[in-house]
């Protein structure tokens, strides 16, 4: 069983976010870790980009500290290979970025050094399912997992992005961007009976999930959620002494969605 | 590989939510593109409305001056609000009115589309938001008010580098919240597809007319035709009709700004190289980690680190060439135009006319050459003034 697979098999995983290198590489380590303790099953980081466009003002601002901090995708890969060092991390590790780093990188090199350091998988948000063809297959071949996002305007499209799903699908709650939402309207059980009824591979929510609430009533129609913006937040207020506070954050949100 | 592709270039990357609204754009293009009524009622308001065709206008006291090919004007500038954006947003306004929208939502850098934009949707009934990045907004201080006054709202965006990509990125996520009733009234020809083909097929009409006239004019096919490039829009216009005639140069002028071996320069074909961005595989401007580089032009209109798939395969394949045009060539052709022809041109098309003044005299006088002039320079007096060193208040 992959990593992957493994985090969702212990009852509703929690899956969260963290822009790697903000405030700096070291503290995404401990940030990272923190998550891994306090119950976190998948963790993403994310990928420092210039222009983020999936992306609200609360991750825009981490990409653009990271980046000013001088983060590079070689860095964040080092990161990956230290933190896979460290026994006790157990959670999977995939990398959330925009397509034009990975293709500025090449792809052959990427899912190369990827697969080395022992990542996971890649989520890229401007690559939809039309556009995998030229980058999936290389991924595949390095055991990396492209993972698919489904959002709620994507109707019929969802059998097929689903059928060709790897790792986890990423289910996106609502319209827009990233950022917290009040409420969350999407009739997201149906969304997913979609999904489940074309692949096998586990289906989390994300996208404006911030409180526990939230999250308890979201993972009664899937097997994960995702949450970014709110851990960010964190980040931004706290900066280097974020640790604790994200630590109990995301236990409490873990706790939440313990059935 | 996908659909929209030129070549290698072009192409549909973006985020999944829009998908199904991008293939609805496409089918609803294709169906309005074989309707006659759809045809009709287009070509009407290009004719009553934007006041085309747009004259090609000899430049007799610049060929003079000049003393090579004989020199023509398309003149864009002439149209209804003033520059070449008009095509397309009656085009597309038209198209989204047809798909059932109420809303349009657009980018702007200099403030033309999005002048143009606010018209056609004052025209049509729709309600209009406009993403303008801020430093464009007190560059354009006079367009921002002239949208209000057409009943559009304009967002000053505050983000990244506050200019025309981060103008783009903040309407891409505003796409994402509301496509239900809201078209994205894209302003060149760049994004996914089909956004390039069908802002190339509303701007077509520039070289549709100006073969027809340059025929008529001189019995011959010019030597070359020059427009400015951003992300391409009135330059696809001018080449598209003369792709096929081969011996017509088709030439791309970009923002060099301080110049294109300097690091303030948005010139995307001299200094960019291959990559994913806003939706499309092109050009960009971007740094050794594949990050998007800050750009720089005096035009507001050309200060966008990327070109359209369509002109990144007319590169690639030869068949045109772009040249970098620096902020003071533009500006001292921006002057000359002036002086010369008693033509106030947009800055962003003085960057051709500059081109023009270096390329026309290695011509023979029996050659013509057609300089795009995509819009009127009463936006850039003030600019320009300041470049010189003379503060006037708008």
């Amino acid at each position: 069983m992959s990593r992957i697979a493994e985090a969702f098999d212990h009852g509703k995983a929690f899956v969260g976010f963290v822009t790697g290198g903000d405030p700096s590489l070291e503290k995404t380590r401990e940030f990272v870790l923190a998550m891994a303790e306090a119950g976190c099953d998948l963790i993403e980081i994310g990928v420092p980009f210039s222009d983020p466009i999936a992306e609200g003002p609360v991750i825009q601002e981490a990409n653009l500290r990271a980046l000013a901090a001088g983060t590079t995708v070689d860095a964040l890969f080092g990161l990956v290979a230290d933190l896979r060092g460290v026994d006790s991390l157990e959670a999977p590790l995939v990398f959330l970025t925009y397509l034009n780093p990975v293709y500025h990188y090449g792809y052959e090199a990427f899912f190369t050094r990827a697969a080395q350091v022992g990542l996971d998988g890649i989520i890229i948000p401007d690559l939809p399912f039309e556009e995998q063809g030229e980058l999936k297959p290389v991924a595949r071949a390095h055991g990396v997992d492209v993972i698919s996002l489904i959002a709620p305007t994507s109707d019929e499209r969802a059998r097929a992005i689903a059928e060709d799903a790897d790792g986890f699908v990423y289910l996106v709650s609502s319209m827009g961007v990233t950022g917290v939402r009040a409420e969350i309207k999407t009739d997201l059980a149906a969304i997913a009976a979609r999904i489940k009824a074309a692949t096998t591979v586990p289906v989390a929510v994300g996208f404006g999930i911030h409180s526990p609430e939230q999250a308890a009533e979201i993972a009664k129609t899937c097997d994960g959620v995702i949450v970014g913006s709110a851990i960010v937040k964190i980040v931004a207020e706290h900066s280097a002494a974020a640790a604790p506070h994200i630590a109990a954050y995301v236990r409490e949100m873990k706790d939440a969605i313990r059935f | 590989m996908s659909k929209g592709r030129f070549g290698q270039f072009g192409g549909q990357y973006i985020p999944e939510t829009l998908m199904n609204e991008i293939h609805r754009l496409e089918a609803a293009y294709e169906e309005a593109r074989q309707d006659e009524d759809f045809q009709t009622e287009l070509a009407t308001l290009l004719r009553e409305y934007a006041g085309r065709p747009s004259l090609l206008y000899f430049a007799k006291k610049m060929t003079e001056d000049l003393g090579g090919a004989r020199v023509y004007l398309k003149r864009e500038d002439l149209n209804h609000t003033g520059s070449h954006k008009i095509n397309n947003v009656l085009g597309q306004a038209l198209l989204a009115k047809r798909m059932g929208k109420t809303r349009v939502i657009a980018e702007t850098g200099a403030g033309q589309h999005g002048v143009a934009a606010a018209t056609a949707a004052a025209l049509l009934g729709m309600e209009c938001e406009i993403f303008m990045g801020k430093e464009d907004t007190e560059r354009q201080a006079l367009n921002v008010y002239r949208m209000e006054l057409l009943g559009a709202k304009v967002n000053a965006v505050t983000t990244g580098t506050m200019t025309l990509k981060d103008a783009v990125n903040e309407a891409m996520r505003e796409w994402t919240t509301r496509v239900d009733d809201t078209h994205y009234l894209l302003g060149s020809v760049m994004g996914p597809h089909p956004f390039p083909m069908i802002v190339r097929d509303f701007q077509a009409v520039i070289s549709r007319e100006a073969r027809a006239q340059i025929l008529e004019a001189e019995g011959r096919l010019p030597a070359a035709v020059l427009a400015c490039v951003g992300g391409g829009s009135n330059a696809i216009g001018m080449f598209y009709h003369f792709i096929e005639d081969e011996g017509v140069r088709l030439i791309g002028c970009e923002a060099a700004g301080e110049g294109a071996d300097t690091p303030r320069n948005a010139a995307t074909v001299a200094n960019g190289s291959l990559g994913v961005f806003h939706g499309m595989k092109s050009y960009f401007c971007q740094d050794e980690q594949g990050q998007i580089a800050p750009v720089y032009s005096i035009s507001a209109g050309l200060d966008y680190p990327g070109i359209g798939p369509e002109h990144a395969h007319l590169h690639a394949s030869g068949r045109a060439e772009y040249v970098p045009v620096t902020d003071e060539e533009a500006v001292q052709g921006f002057e000359y135009l002036s002086v010369t022809e008693g033509i106030i041109s947009a800055i962003e098309s003085a960057h051709a006319v500059a081109y023009a003044r270096r390329l026309v005299p290695t011509l023979p006088p029996e050659e013509n050459v057609i300089i795009c002039l995509s819009g009127r320079g009463d936006k850039d007096v003030a600019a320009i003034a300041r470049y010189r060193g003379r503060e006037v208040s708008e």
